[in-house]
């Protein structure tokens, strides 16, 4: 990434995209005022958002949900369609923003396959999901009781207990877990309505009958790691690992995605995740020594590649900052499966170099020949070695770009720096084996073996 | 159009931290704690059989509390005042969530801080009232639970929503 790409990230935002976001916004609002308080700005501000759609093939069912909601009638399948009106908004957002990246970047992305809708089985837990996303619409955010916040269980166990409905299942435990952490609402400075309202409309889309369903191709090759990003709450972890593909079949090398998850308990955190992944021992070992994976055969939908350890090797170490400078600029990648197209999930591998680390009242950013973009320091992961300090003395910086709140920032996955003197080099990975930092092992030590210690008592007292 | 004091708060942000990260503390005496159903709840391990532990809890508003054994059989150590099973309790909810928010949750006005979970409990009116301690023990079990879910394959897009994060180290 050069300060040019930076200089026409900036230059001038995408046509409209303020426009559909003030859209949003407008929706976003009476989703935490609540649909059964619904009064005549709220009413106003429904038919409003109808009206961004006139001309368009949602036209009529959103003007006929939004009519029925603003007169405080809406029924779970109106709600539906509007969270599908406000997706489609954000939908559009997150194209016209990746454009604006990929032009930037020179990057070329393939159309996804095929998508085709599938019935969804075991419709029982979306259905059960369906009426509690339903429930907190309908009371708005600070309506949002204990009570409530219990009823969610009973959903998120039945869709847990469904492996098709796992997206959902994680969905709606980690949001109904932040809300509980923030009951009563009504106290809180800042209500978070936009990041709520993209929770709840995900939830909702979930919860439909039929699943948009990609071809899966399967693909062999050189997987040549860039890095990894880890993604937590308080039941849930999952390890993203971003990569250049070489395929077997010598077609040009594309960036790809594979990743694995766990379940947890909210008290296994920091570097004790890497320890749900005992599964994964060649992802593991990938990781921790920087190597790149032979693949064989791995299903592919779209540059999402599924991970299956008997598939893949280890192979020869791979430097991920060589990796990027090589082939990054020219490799092609894929666009996203439309139900998912969301700016939130925007995640561009890029390289910086050659810049200079400021800090002001809006955080930390990189400086690019007079360009700045800032650094995403909320986002470095606690089971890995880097740190706001390795980032500010850092030389280069291997990240994913990222959109939010009218802003483009860079993700760090990994890091080169000079600290004292000398040249040191951090990944997110770098721990996937085990710390490799003397203090953070030491302070990991104290803590215990969290995982065995519930692996032991689970043992004993669920299969009694 | 979004104001400087909506970006601070993050009210038009989609990925925002809202709730800090729990903290790691060591399980062995109270493997269970959490804040839900209104009560600040756990499991205790007994000090003196590794078989037993003891289902604890203290209500939020009324500061009503009680503590028994899985069983249900009423703490010994109970009389008028929380036990040391209470403590220990408070204590690790202290170092997995820090003591505003137990405070916040629990409406104990803490003033300029609290130390410890006796220095916590000693500033709420507190009282006991018995209960049933199976639905909190059920909850260390649906907690338990979460272990033995297989992992999962392939992207959880929604995952996007929540980063891992450190806070700033």
């Amino acid at each position: 990434m050069l300060g040019t790409t930076l200089a026409a990230l900036h230059a001038d935002p995408p046509v409209g995209l303020s426009d559909a976001l003030a859209v949003v916004d407008g929706f976003d609002d009476v989703l935490a005022q609540g649909f059964a308080r619904i009064g005549e700005p709220e009413a106003a501000t429904l038919t409003a958002f109808a009206d961004a759609f006139a001309g368009t093939p949602l036209a009529g069912a959103v003007a006929e949900a939004a009519g029925k909601a603003g007169t405080g009638s809406g029924t779970a399948e109106h709600l539906a369609v509007l969270a599908g009106a406000r997706s489609a908004l954000l939908g559009a957002a997150h194209d016209a923003l990746l454009g604006q990246l990929d032009a930037a970047l020179a990057r070329d992305r393939t159309a996804g396959p095929q998508e085709d809708p599938v019935e969804a089985s075991g419709l029982g837990a979306a259905a059960a999901a369906r009426a509690w996303l339903h429930e907190v619409a309908l009371v708005g955010w600070a309506g949002v009781d204990s009570e409530l916040l219990t009823a969610a269980d009973t959903p998120v166990e039945a869709a847990l207990a469904v492996p098709q409905w796992r997206r959902l299942a994680v969905l709606l435990d980690g949001f109904a877990a932040e809300l509980r952490a923030c009951v009563p609402v009504s106290t809180m400075p800042q209500v978070p309505v936009r990041r709520w309202a993209d929770l709840w409309a995900r939830g909702m889309l979930l919860t439909q009958g039929s699943v948009p369903t990609r071809t899966t191709m399967r693909v062999s090759g050189r997987l040549l790691p860039l890095g990894v990003e880890v993604h937590e709450h308080d039941t849930a972890v999952q390890i993203l690992l971003h990569a250049i593909l070489e395929p077997t079949d010598g077609t040009a090398p594309r960036v790809v995605r594979t990743a694995v998850g766990a379940a947890k308990t909210d008290t296994v955190v920091g570097p004790a995740v890497w320890k749900l992944f005992g599964a994964h021992p060649v992802l593991l070992s990938v990781l921790a020594q920087r190597r790149s994976v032979t693949v064989t055969d791995l299903p592919e939908q779209g540059g999402d590649v599924s991970w299956i350890d008997d598939q893949v090797e280890v192979g020869e170490p791979a430097d991920p900052f060589a990796t990027a400078r090589v082939l990054l600029a020219a490799a092609t990648t894929s666009a996203a499966a439309a139900l998912d197209r969301h700016p939130a999930v925007i995640a561009e591998p890029v390289l910086l170099e050659g810049y200079t680390v400021g800090s002001d009242d809006d955080g930390v950013h990189l400086d690019l020949g007079g360009q700045r973009i800032g650094v995403a320091v909320d986002r470095l992961p606690a089971c890995g070695p880097l740190t706001l300090e390795l980032v500010t003395a850092s030389t280069a910086c291997l990240g994913l770009a990222r959109w939010d709140d009218g802003g483009w920032s860079v993700q760090p996955l990994a890091v080169r720096a000079t600290v004292r003197k000398r040249a040191v080099e951090a990944h997110n990975g770098d721990w996937a084996d085990g710390i490799t930092d003397p203090k953070a092992a030491k302070a990991e030590a104290k803590a215990g073996d969290v995982v065995a210690v519930l692996r032991a008592r689970a043992g004993r007292l669920l299969r009694r | 159009m979004v104001t400087d004091a909506e970006r601070a708060g993050g009210q038009r942000r989609s990925v925002v931290r809202v709730v800090p990260p729990a903290r790691a503390r060591k399980l062995a005496k109270v493997p269970f704690v959490e804040l839900a159903e209104g009560r600040l709840q756990g499991v205790v391990s007994s000090g003196s059989s590794a078989e037993r532990v003891y289902v604890s809890w203290f209500t939020a508003e009324t500061h009503a509390f009680h503590c028994s054994t899985n069983n249900n059989r009423p703490c010994g150590g109970l009389s008028g005042r929380p036990c040391k099973h209470l403590v220990a309790l408070a204590d690790e909810a202290i170092l997995q969530y820090g003591v505003d928010r137990i405070a916040r949750y629990l409406r104990i006005d803490i003033g300029d801080g609290a130390e410890s979970g006796f220095d916590l409990l000693r500033r709420a009116n507190c009282r006991h009232e018995p209960g049933p301690g199976a639905v909190v023990f059920a909850r260390f079990l649906r907690h338990l639970a979460y272990l033995e879910v297989p992992g999962s394959d392939g992207i959880l897009p929604e995952l996007h929503w929540f980063p891992a994060t450190a806070g700033v180290r």
